[in-house]
């Protein structure tokens, strides 16, 4: 954890920085690098949300090391820049990252706020991204040329979501989100898609600690489920305060809410909560569940670790084409199309990726159990 | 009567923005305290509260040695053994924001007071050579050897730039106390366990239904945090009041130079003005874990803003009007976020504060801790 001062450390070095490396000459093409290529972590490790980040980095850095374990002389380096999540830290990193000319690509940024603060960023230096985890659907209208995510954005999750509720047999939705550009974003297309079964619940503050007013306004409005839009450690915080107030309604969440920290917030609140993602099963492909295990002692994958291991291997692939400049990387992902360990990975012109599924996952006997996916 | 959400839901709100009102009022008498002795606004006081918190998890978890979760369910005790656990864990939290509250002042104020205090000095030089050092190497012996020996030169300027009788600008408090609450909550999210992600702590007390306040199910632990707030803040009053000490708190809140010639000890009564609010932020902290079961290295960042606010509304140097500030603050927000939805409760309360400054420019009670009525 000391390393996150380092990085406070950094980030004030990079500001500097940064002014001399754009004083240098324009170096972005990626020419400059001395050394081996590096392929950047930008997201969470720390924070609120870190563990979603953690999961990410984990994908990324099997897929690197598989590589390096096979090419002994086309060594690649995994450069983390943990952003914690906070689109006010993620540009003086993404800075950073700019001014690295080993950098050629970047796994990330994990989460939808950053996102929407650093990409220009990457898009005015033509660094390639494909993130694993921001769904923000508003993220690939924007036209930028770097932007790819390995999975489908909130406008398939969230009427995803209002399906199953639907399905679930659900008359009353409250929904709540935390006012980031992922959660608000998310919670709006499941209201949309709850049509007049919604109750708007508004948004709540993640860093608070009470959330009795708008338990207060759900018990009063008589829900029968709750739709959160948001992170992990303030679904537990709410999940739980819900309970203890006696609110009955089923916990929905998205795939922000599904990772362990949720558990570890609610404690016995969490039992019964259905969270849904875009993201695959842990299971889905034995061969990476294998090599992850191993490489993880025995951990199975958790949310978002596949797709970053798919962005991860695209990168991997167009390095060991032969690309090693930003717009040759960037050119090679555009006309990717093969078969990743989730789904075909293919991008529009967009940077969607083809295919649509949301998957929706149960939390029972205190674990995160897939349950299938949404029809 | 209309059918408003805040009418069908008046009592519940009641209830749930008295607890956390409570809270509030038990942070806010250690600002209001310090302030009311030293013209300081002690912004670290936030973060006495966050050591309270982690002072009550490491007394559940470390102390008592309670598991979060046994068979799968909250492990929850009863009778004798629940009161007996919250106590100690109480009196643990208030040990630890007590004795971190004296410490602050004797490492980030004291030295700036201009009483030539050499430890005081030697101290503060070696956090600032640390902090620095932290910023640029990442290996901790080597930082300790570093601000070993840069603390020699860094206190001697110190000292010479407040020596006796040369007391530093007001603005010095303010940025000491500034970089005092980032340094401790960021040790804590550094050097924290679970770093900068939130910590469960044990829940022991079930939370069940004492009685129903028209219509609404009042929880056990709404009653306890409201009940103890008002306990501590009556002990309170009362040491202020009526004990010796407090005397010397009132005399030199009035006024510091006099009492001084008087044969007060200025400097003891400061650090037991400062050890005071500590450990009603301790208490507060451990009412906090009771009601939420989690703490993080920034806990303190929201509730000491909102503490702070509670203080200026009821007036800051009076005790009485940090316990009305509480309240009404606590109440407000709920009933405000009833009105206009849950992403206005911040402005309602600031605009509340804004108002009641504007006709009531010293607060609801206005009248300094000095010239309290005994």
């Amino acid at each position: 954890m000391k390393k996150s001062v380092l990085r406070a450390g950094a980030t004030l070095l990079a500001l500097s920085l940064v002014g001399v490396a754009c004083g240098g000459g324009d170096d972005a093409s990626g020419n400059g690098c001395e050394g081996d290529l590096k392929i950047a972590f930008f997201g969470a490790l720390t924070g609120d949300a870190g563990n979603l980040g953690i999961n990410i980095k984990k994908g990324l850095d099997l897929a690197v090391a598989q590589h390096n374990a096979e090419n002994a002389d086309n060594q690649l380096v995994v450069e983390a820049y943990d952003s914690q999540g906070d689109p006010d830290q993620a540009p003086a990193l993404a800075d950073k990252a700019i001014a690295d000319p080993c950098v050629v690509g970047i796994v990330g940024p994990a989460f939808s706020g950053e996102s929407a603060a650093v990409n220009p960023k990457f898009e005015e230096a033509g660094l390639p991204i494909i993130t694993p985890s921001a769904t923000n659907p508003d993220l690939s209208k924007n036209g930028w040329d770097i932007f790819h995510r390995a999975l489908a954005g909130d406008d398939k999750q969230g009427p995803g979501a209002a399906a199953k509720i639907v399905a679930d047999g659900k008359m009353k939705v409250g929904v709540v989100d935390d006012n980031s550009e992922y959660g608000k974003g998310l919670a709006d297309i499941v209201q949309e898609s709850l049509g007049d079964k919604a109750v708007e619940l508004n948004s709540l503050d993640p860093e608070a600690s009470d959330y009795s007013a708008i338990i207060t306004a759900a018990k009063d409005a008589g829900v029968d489920a709750v739709f959160f839009g948001g992170y992990y450690a303030a679904a537990g915080k709410l999940a739980k305060q819900m309970a203890d107030a006696g609110v009955t309604a089923t916990f929905y969440s998205g795939d922000g809410t599904l990772d362990v920290g949720f558990i570890e917030a609610a404690g016995p609140a969490a039992e019964g909560a259905i969270l849904t993602c875009t993201c695959a099963p842990f299971d889905t492909n034995p061969e990476f569940l294998k090599a992850f295990q191993d490489a993880n002692d025995g951990e199975n994958p958790a949310t978002y670790a596949a797709e970053a291991y798919d962005a991860a291997s695209v990168f991997i692939a167009a390095i060991k084409d032969g690309k090693t400049t930003r717009a040759d990387i960037l050119e090679f992902i555009n006309g990717y199309d093969a078969a990743g360990v989730t789904k075909q990975l293919k991008w529009d012109e967009t940077g969607e990726v083809t295919g649509s599924a949301v998957y929706a996952y149960e939390i029972k006997d205190g674990a995160i159990k897939g349950i299938g996916l949404i029809e | 009567m209309p059918d408003w959400l805040i009418i069908r839901t008046f009592w519940d709100l009641t209830v749930t923005g008295l607890a956390l009102g409570s809270i509030y009022a038990l942070v806010a008498l250690g600002y209001t305290l310090v302030y009311g002795v030293l013209r300081l606004i002690n912004f670290a006081h936030s973060e006495i509260f966050m050591v309270g918190t982690f002072g009550s998890l490491l007394a559940s978890s470390q102390f008592l040695n309670i598991p979060l979760l046994e068979d799968g369910n909250y492990p929850y005790r009863a009778g004798m053994t629940l009161i007996f656990f919250l106590v100690v864990i109480l009196i643990i939290a208030m040990v630890f924001s007590g004795i971190s509250a004296v410490l602050l002042e004797r490492v980030a104020y004291r030295p700036l007071r201009g009483n030539g205090d050499s430890i005081g000095a030697v101290a503060l030089a070696f956090l600032t050579a640390f902090i620095v050092s932290l910023i640029f190497i990442d290996d901790t012996q080597v930082n300790v050897i570093i601000s070993l020996v840069l603390t020699a030169p860094i206190a001697y300027s110190y000292l010479r730039i407040f020596k006796r009788g040369r007391k530093a600008p007001r603005l010095a408090f303010l940025i000491s106390a500034i970089g005092a609450s980032t340094a401790i909550a960021e040790a804590v999210g550094v050097w924290g366990t679970h770093g900068r992600d939130q910590y469960q702590t044990a829940r022991i007390l079930e939370k069940k239904t004492v009685f129903n306040l028209f219509g609404t199910d009042v929880r056990i632990d709404y009653v306890i945090v409201i009940v103890g707030a008002l306990l501590m803040m009556t002990a309170l009053t009362l040491f202020v009041n009526k004990t010796r000490l407090g005397r010397g708190v009132r005399a030199v809140a009035q006024d510091a130079e006099t009492s001084r010639i008087l044969g007060v000890n200025v400097d003891m009564i400061i650090i037991v003005t400062f050890a005071l609010g500590g450990v009603m932020a301790g208490g507060a902290a451990m009412l906090f874990t009771l009601v939420y079961d989690q703490t993080r290295f920034n806990i303190g960042f929201i509730l000491g803003v909102k503490s702070f606010t509670a203080a200026v509304l009821g007036g800051i140097g009076n005790l009485k009007g940090a316990l009305l500030g509480g309240l009404v603050l606590g109440l407000v927000e709920n009933y405000g976020s009833a009105i206009f939805g849950g992403q206005w409760k911040d402005v309602i309360a600031f605009t509340v504060l804004l108002v009641v400054l504007m006709f009531r420019p010293t607060g609801l009670l206005g009248e300094s801790l000095g010239k309290a009525r005994v």
